[in-house]
């Protein structure tokens, strides 16, 4: 998928987005030790890619050029295929929604990937031997005629050459009635929680027929709904908590210690809506589409349309760092209402220490803030403008004052190039953009001055 | 247009996404609510002072000429509207200017903030200019005739608001609703939206949206909303059923 070659310019646009809308990737994710590297994509397939072992050893130098390890597709299997409910007639997308790695417990790996309404377990395991000298069967499997055997021998294994397997290993569905935005698992490495719109429901890894209800805001009368659940995770370290982030801008965390059915939160995360900027839009912007914890477990990190926040779970009054993504989009609020940008949810990521943020924008853009300076700088995931091994320069959005060479002004944006979905290396400075159908695998040279130039 | 479109876009109908565009529609018609209720109470006012002033002239006929009859109702419409809530202080003006003005000068508008709009009701055949709100029918009026004048239109124009809500349960008939709802639009100048004429455009179509938003503005949308909510569209009850 990073080998996506452009097509001519042939003035085919419209068809160039029919063929490839389902290349569109639509999630990425490292494993927790940051070897695999797993991508969905719009069309129901995940492609896992795995970093070099060779240069493992020797990308753990600092400075190091050319030998960081660099990823190669590893695996790739159809994981969701377009389905239909026919009681409601609906269509159901085979679009990936998220993919989460379970800890790796064997020479196994899992991961867990879920469309709109259905989970899967994957097991992807390796096998570079097979058994060889069968009495029963030749070397293609065909049965052999058993006058021919002569003499028993015993098969042994021999080394062949390295195959990867996908399998099935559980299907978690009929869980949810509404869309499916998020999983996450727990770090009891039993259970995960999947979400969708209105309720968030606990799984066994094991169990498939059954799952446990922990969260349901869905009214009574769902003409009085006024707000719908847009991501949920685990505590990386508690068991028992969680957060779930709203349309209305708030976070819960909920304690399941507490009670069976936590729709009573523990703690109510909101920031006070400032009367002066109230608009037609505020509900919208307000939303938050993306919520992580930090690697510590400390804090919280939400995406709403226009800024990143980074919140304290021990103080509910507000975040406590605002990071602007593109403040000058907010005059901009009507078109981008108008052509549906305004309804992008964009992820937001930690680095491995929890002193870096990074974001998606527009135009190939994605902002990261360091946390202790509050300095962000602009980086563009486009292939024109960066070589193998060449570094990145930082971009700038041209708003008012003196205007730079390269700076780009906000019309001339383009809104169909947009970094919804990342991940970061969870030990090194390695990031992975998803930009539509393209990965942009990025390292930093392990140089701290580098993330704020 | 976002809502009717979901519904055939595949994996079905998205409820955050709905659930957000009814809340910019709620929005928008909050804002033009207001601006209708302001608008409606500034004609009250303005009609009660009319009347007031037409009542002063009458107690005393013969006491003033035509100039100190002007200037006195002048004075007592500076007062009444220095009383009144004023939301606008560009609309006062002009109308203390301009009634007791000519007619021939109603038709220049030295006012820099008014739009001067020319519409056909469709029911009434009535051709009305509007001017910042302020409504000039198109009949020959001097001083006298023009209070009656604007009162039969503030009558006529209320006549309208019920058309207008009315037109809210008529959701299948939008085009109707929607000239009809373009004249009112006119009568606002709303600097601050721009897209208000859409908007309005758009409610009319969907309706007023989730009845548990309209609950917090109960003060507002009291008259309104009972025959808007009567009015829910067919897809909301879509919504329900996914």
């Amino acid at each position: 998928m990073g080998e996506d070659t452009e097509s001519t310019k042939i003035n085919h646009t419209f068809l160039r987005d029919y063929v490839t809308e389902a290349d569109v990737i639509s999630t990425v994710e490292f494993n927790q030790t940051g070897d695999l590297l797993a991508t969905g994509d719009k069309g129901g397939r995940v492609v896992i890619f795995q970093r070099e072992t060779e240069s493992k050893g020797e990308s753990e130098e600092v400075g190091d050029t050319g030998d960081s390890g660099e990823y190669n597709v590893y695996s790739t299997f159809q994981s969701h295929e377009p389905d239909f409910d026919y009681l409601k007639s609906l269509e159901i997308e085979e679009k990936i929604n998220k993919i989460r790695w379970l800890p790796q417990q064997n020479a196994a790996h899992f991961l867990l990937s879920t469309n709109d309404k259905t989970i899967k377990l994957w097991k992807v395991s390796e096998r570079d031997k097979r058994p060889e000298g069968y009495n029963l069967k030749d070397e293609e499997g065909r049965i052999k005629d058993v006058s021919t055997i002569t003499s028993l021998q015993v098969p042994v294994l021999k080394p062949t050459d390295l195959m990867v397997e996908v399998r099935p290993r559980r299907v978690f569905s009929n869980g949810h009635t509404y869309h499916v935005n998020s999983i996450s698992v727990n770090s009891d490495g039993e259970t995960y929680l999947s979400a969708d719109d209105l309720r968030i429901n606990m799984w066994h890894l094991g169990i498939t027929d059954r799952s446990f209800n922990i969260v349901d805001i869905k009214p009574a009368n769902m003409e009085d709904l006024t707000e719908v659940i847009t991501s949920a995770e685990f505590h990386p370290h508690h068991c028992h908590l969680f957060v779930y982030s709203s349309s209305k801008g708030t976070l819960r965390l909920c304690d399941m210690r507490a009670s069976a059915l936590c729709d009573k939160h523990a703690k109510l995360y909101e920031e006070p809506e400032d009367p002066g900027s109230r608009s037609f839009f505020s509900e919208i912007i307000s939303s938050v589409s993306d919520v992580k914890f930090s690697h510590s477990g400390r804090y919280m990190l939400t995406r709403d349309y226009l800024t990143a926040k980074v919140w304290d779970l021990h103080m509910d009054k507000g975040p406590v760092e605002t990071y602007q993504v593109h403040e000058y989009l907010r005059s901009k609020l009507c078109s981008l209402y108008e052509n549906d940008c305004i309804f992008d949810k964009f992820e937001c990521v930690w680095n491995s220490s929890d002193s870096v943020i990074m974001t998606g924008a527009y135009n190939s853009f994605f902002r990261m803030f360091d946390r202790e300076t509050g300095r962000g700088v602009t980086l563009e995931a486009w292939r024109e403008s960066s070589k193998p091994r060449a570094v990145l320069r930082t971009r700038h959005v041209y708003t008012g004052g003196k205007r730079r060479r390269g700076d780009v002004g906000v019309d001339s944006l383009d809104f169909s190039k947009k970094i919804l979905h990342m991940a970061w290396h969870p030990a090194e400075n390695i990031i992975a953009i998803a930009a539509t159908n393209n990965l942009y695998i990025f390292q930093d040279r392990v140089n701290p001055d580098a993330l704020t130039q | 247009m976002k809502i009717h479109n979901s519904r055939t876009q595949r994996g079905g109908i998205k409820l955050h996404k709905n659930l957000l565009v009814s809340y910019v529609l709620r929005n928008a018609r909050q804002v033009y609510i207001k601006e209708k209720y302001a608008e409606i109470y500034r004609m009250q006012q303005y009609e009660e002072v009319m009347t007031v002033c037409n009542e002063i002239q009458e107690l005393n006929p013969l006491d003033l000429d035509a100039e100190d009859a002007e200037e006195e109702r002048a004075a007592c419409c500076g007062e009444d509207f220095q009383r009144g809530k004023e939301q606008e202080p560009a609309y006062y003006r002009s109308c203390c200017m301009e009634a007791p003005s000519p007619c021939d000068q109603l038709s220049v508008n030295i006012n820099t903030h008014c739009n001067t709009t020319t519409v056909l009701d469709l029911d009434t055949h009535v051709v009305t200019t509007v001017d910042n709100g302020y409504i000039h029918q198109d009949c020959c009026c001097d001083t006298f005739q023009c209070a009656p004048s604007a009162q039969s239109s503030a009558k006529k124009r209320k006549m309208d608001f019920s058309y207008c809500t009315s037109d809210f349960d008529e959701l299948q008939d939008f085009t109707t609703t929607r000239k009809r709802l373009r004249r009112e639009d006119c009568l606002y100048s709303c600097q601050e939206f721009t897209e208000t004429s859409n908007i309005s455009t758009l409610i009319s179509i969907f309706g007023s949206g989730f009845s548990g938003l309209l609950s917090r503005q109960a003060d507002l949308e009291q008259i309104c909303s009972k025959q808007a909510l009567a009015g829910l569209g067919a897809w909301t009850r879509a919504i329900v059923a996914f």
